[in-house]
């Protein structure tokens, strides 16, 4: 089908043996570890027999708490991947001085620094921040499950297979060397004929769907199913944001989808879009992907200013300052992020008027952005602060974000864009959000949710160790890089000619490897509070004397959520309910309506997973065979007309009972 | 209503004690949501039209195909419009009987709808095969390829709305007009007519802005 290969074998198409690179140690030694992973991975499962219990409980489940949980661990395998990729430039970087080479062909350091940012944004924070709005948002509107369970399920699977589609290309094939927006023409099919860039769009396009669904399916669970008395504006913050947040996928990722599909077409079947020749212009292809890009950097950024809110009111004990403002703050924020993504190309020359136009509403970014930072300092301010771990990650976020801002002003300038552009001051201003903002709040998410999730609270101090790593190693990593950025030095860069930068860059590699602790000290908290578990038990519910609803109900969370649906008085409605001497109800309990669980999430992901392969490596007959396949699966799923269950009153009453008996025995 | 966010709540009542029944109270507004931004997808295609379908690479314009014919022939593109605005009407009329339950004469309007369907995506083939003898093809340029990218999404969605009719009317025989079938028969009105409106963009500002250019 292509025009560069002529001889296309009718059964693998262009996939020979020469796609598995024997010829690199570094990805051989890295296969071999993951297949011993593997390998360890089924000898539990089939040690413990637990395969029943995973398709029931966690694969087919259309629970939002489980998929929630199954995004976030997604997320942070994948954030290991990713963090591999960072540590392998880093120290490339460090060592490509005097005429050295560094250990990494260029072929592959292409590859690595596209790897690292297609994977944390689309498969780390993307994953992190869908999870965790799935978990919170309809515990926190005192809901039972999302609007649409079957589709929650189903994204999350497509979400996965794209993810394993990436880490597909490690092992057979190559992945893009274009960068992680894929801007042709290097994107196109004359520069990069392989396999690389097609993972990388068929990876994306997928992910995008899935986040789509996502989007639209949260969106119409805040807008319908609210508990009673919880009108728009006795929302959690948190709520706020994930309503935000979904309005913004819905309004922008449809521009990713049209992108990724018009570059597949120029180099499936060759038609001129982006192309240099026959009428064909990048630059087109640039806008769309940024008129995507910008709302996606708020779409990553808004729910973790919506997570500090809420750490905030809770570790303060008071209720946050200036709500209405927020909320404000919020859907400016939202509406200014559709109109700056012209800021990402200030040198295409779209000449001074365009290009003030978008610089000014850039920087206009920073007034809502300081009111909430003003807000949250002023809740502070005379609150008993309690310094628990997610506190601690929201006080060091205040300061790497107050920097990660102010040099986000200092990019909005178009003329001073014209010096930095491409350059390592904009990479290290959005690592500076990135890990200042994002990173934090979705790891002291994790610390904050985690008795709801499991039953027991994370031991704090290997968190505290994560804390103080994470901020240190951030600094010690990225000041370099500023510095550097300031001096002019170009971004993705493989081997240094001038010898003075070396310094800034090994330092850089030691921070690094600072917050390469901190990873590791999240991994041990999780296993060392899962060997305490007992002595870590959250008996109550409300282990930090939450203000909202999720902290009413038992830890873990029961399947149902809620015995009752409850009825919301104020903004914090628990806290309010504390207030007002509320007490639980221990009996009348009756049966819970619930959704059913599917197959068909994961059948259709696999088949989809299957088709992109088989696309991307012009396998059309498996194409045709999977494709014909999965719109039989998704057909045959509309003909499933049963759809729900109840859970039956004596099980609730037992639930429920086991509850009253272990409160009343705390006293 | 399910949904009772709104209602008045007053003194120290935490719970309710009557569930409200929550299956299917969101499908309609979150179809809506999906086909807005369904919407916007095409938005962006016609964004991508305005921006290069003027690049013609010396080959076919809208009013020379090469041999000094017109490429857009604009009659038959008026006739598909009709047939489409027409369908939408009669799809509409398969909902009112929807409402009324009157499942046979609402399968026989839906019927009447997929086959002016059919038709149209007839015309859009013709459309296609002329214009390919003349040398315009997806691949040509800029200019075509901006322009049958357009088409074919469209077409995708007809077609889609045809697999569609089958199913549901499957569906209908199988189980009557149950709260389930008449859900999915109220998104698929909404479909067709979100295809409708859609169609008649392309025409005017595809076609006749493409052969004002």
């Amino acid at each position: 089908m292509s025009p560069d290969t002529p001889h296309l074998d009718p059964i693998f198409g262009r996939l020979t043996l020469d796609a598995i690179p024997f010829q690199e140690p570094i990805l051989l030694g890295t296969f071999a570890v993951v297949v011993l992973l593997g390998i360890v991975v089924v000898g539990v499962v089939a040690y413990f027999n637990a395969w029943g219990y995973l398709w029931r409980e966690w694969i087919t489940s259309v629970d939002h708490k489980k998929i929630g949980i199954m995004y976030i661990i997604l997320a942070i395998v994948m954030l290991v991947r990713g963090l591999a990729d960072a540590v392998m430039m880093r120290l490339q970087q460090a060592m490509a001085f005097n005429g050295a080479d560094g250990y990494l062909p260029a072929h592959h350091y292409d590859q690595i620094f596209t790897a690292h940012g297609t994977i944390m944004i689309f498969f780390v924070a993307t994953p992190l921040i869908v999870g965790v709005m799935n978990f919170v948002v309809p515990l926190q509107i005192g809901a039972r499950d999302v609007a649409f369970p079957f589709l929650n399920n189903i994204g999350f699977w497509l979400t996965t297979m794209a993810a394993m589609l990436v880490n597909l290309s490690l092992f057979v094939g190559e992945f893009s060397q274009a960068g992680w927006v894929g801007e042709p023409p290097l994107s196109g099919l004359a520069d990069l004929p392989g396999v690389g860039v097609d993972y990388y769009l068929w990876a994306l396009q997928i992910s995008g769907v899935a986040t789509i669904i996502g989007g639209i399916n949260l969106l119409a669970t805040i807008m319908r199913m609210r508990a009673p008395g919880m009108t728009f504006m006795r929302m959690s913050i948190f709520t706020w944001s994930s309503l935000c947040v979904n309005a913004l996928i819905v309004l922008s990722f449809p521009f990713l989808t049209i992108a990724v599909s018009l570059l597949t077409l120029d180099r499936l079947i060759g038609t001129h879009f982006f192309t240099l020749d026959a009428g064909g212009n990048p630059m087109a292809y640039v806008n769309l992907v940024w008129v995507w890009g910008h709302p996606e950097v708020y779409i990553l950024v808004l729910p973790a200013l919506g997570l500090y809110s809420e750490f905030v009111a809770t570790f303060c004990s008071k209720r946050l300052f200036g709500y209405n403002s927020m909320v404000v703050a919020l859907v400016s924020i939202c509406v200014i992020g559709f109109i700056v993504w012209v800021h990402h190309f200030f040198t295409m020359g779209s000449g001074a008027s365009v290009n003030a136009f978008f610089g000014i509403a850039t920087a206009c970014v920073a007034i809502p952005t300081g009111v909430k930072v003003y807000n949250w300092l002023f809740t502070m301010y005379r609150g008993r602060i309690r310094f628990e771990v997610p506190m601690m990650w929201t006080i060091s976020f205040m300061f790497v974000f107050l920097l990660g801002g102010l040099t986000g002003v200092l990019n909005s300038i178009p003329a001073a864009d014209y010096v930095l552009h491409n350059g390592m001051m904009v990479v290290a201003h959005f690592h500076n959000v990135a890990i200042g903002a994002i990173t934090f709040a979705m790891l002291a998410a994790i610390d904050y949710w985690f008795p709801k999730a499991f039953g027991f609270r994370l031991e704090p101090f290997w968190g505290k160790v994560a804390v103080w790593s994470w901020t240190i190693g951030f600094f010690v990593a990225w000041m370099p890089i500023y510095v550097a950025g300031f001096v002019g030095v170009t971004r993705r860069t493989r081997v240094f000619d001038d010898p003075s930068l070396q310094p800034l860059y090994i330092i850089a590699a030691i921070g690094t490897a600072i917050i390469l602790v901190g990873v590791v000290a999240f991994l041990i908290q999780i296993y060392v509070s899962i060997v305490n578990r007992k002595a870590l038990r959250d008996v109550t519910g409300d282990p930090w004397g939450g203000r909202t609803l999720e902290w009413s109900i038992a830890s873990p969370a029961p399947d149902y959520n809620f015995a009752f649906t409850p009825v919301v008085h104020d903004v914090d409605a628990w806290a309010d309910m504390k207030a007002r001497g509320y007490k639980r109800p221990t009996e009348g309990f009756k049966a819970i309506h619930m959704p059913k669980n599917t197959a068909t999430g994961i059948i259709a992901s696999i088949l989809v997973f299957i088709f992109a392969f088989a696309v991307i490596w012009y396998m059309w007959w498996v194409a045709a065979i999977s494709f014909l396949l999965l719109l039989g699966v998704l057909i045959g799923h509309t003909f499933i007309y049963d759809r729900s269950f109840h859970i039956p009153e004596d099980v609730v009453t037992r639930t429920e009972n086991e509850r009253t008996r272990l409160l009343a025995q705390q006293g | 209503m399910a949904s009772t966010a709104h209602t008045e709540v007053k003194g120290d009542n935490f719970h309710v004690t009557e569930e409200p029944h929550h299956e299917g109270h969101s499908t309609v507004i979150g179809f809506w949501i999906f086909l807005m931004q369904d919407m916007l997808l095409f938005c962006g295609l016609f964004a991508i039209f305005a921006w290069l379908g003027g690049h013609y690479a010396n080959g076919p314009a809208p009013l020379d195909d090469g041999t000094g014919q017109p490429l857009f022939h604009l009659t038959p593109v008026a006739i598909n419009t009709v047939i489409m605005m027409v369908s939408a009407f009669t799809c509409s009329m398969g909902m009112v009987n929807i409402r009324k339950e009157n499942v046979g004469a609402a399968l026989r309007f839906f019927g009447i709808t997929a086959l002016l369907g059919l038709g149209f995506l007839f015309m859009q083939y013709r459309e296609a095969v002329n214009m390919a003898a003349v040398g315009a093809t997806i691949q040509t340029s800029a200019f075509l390829a901006s322009f049958f990218v357009i088409i074919f999404t469209h077409c995708l969605h007809v077609i889609a709305g045809l697999v569609w009719f089958v199913v549901l009317a499957v569906q209908i025989n199988l189980h009557g007009l149950d709260d389930a079938n008449e859900r999915r028969a109220v998104c698929f009105s909404m479909f067709w007519n979100f295809l409708d409106i859609t169609w008649v963009i392309v025409f005017v500002f595809v076609y006749l802005m493409g052969v004002l250019k």
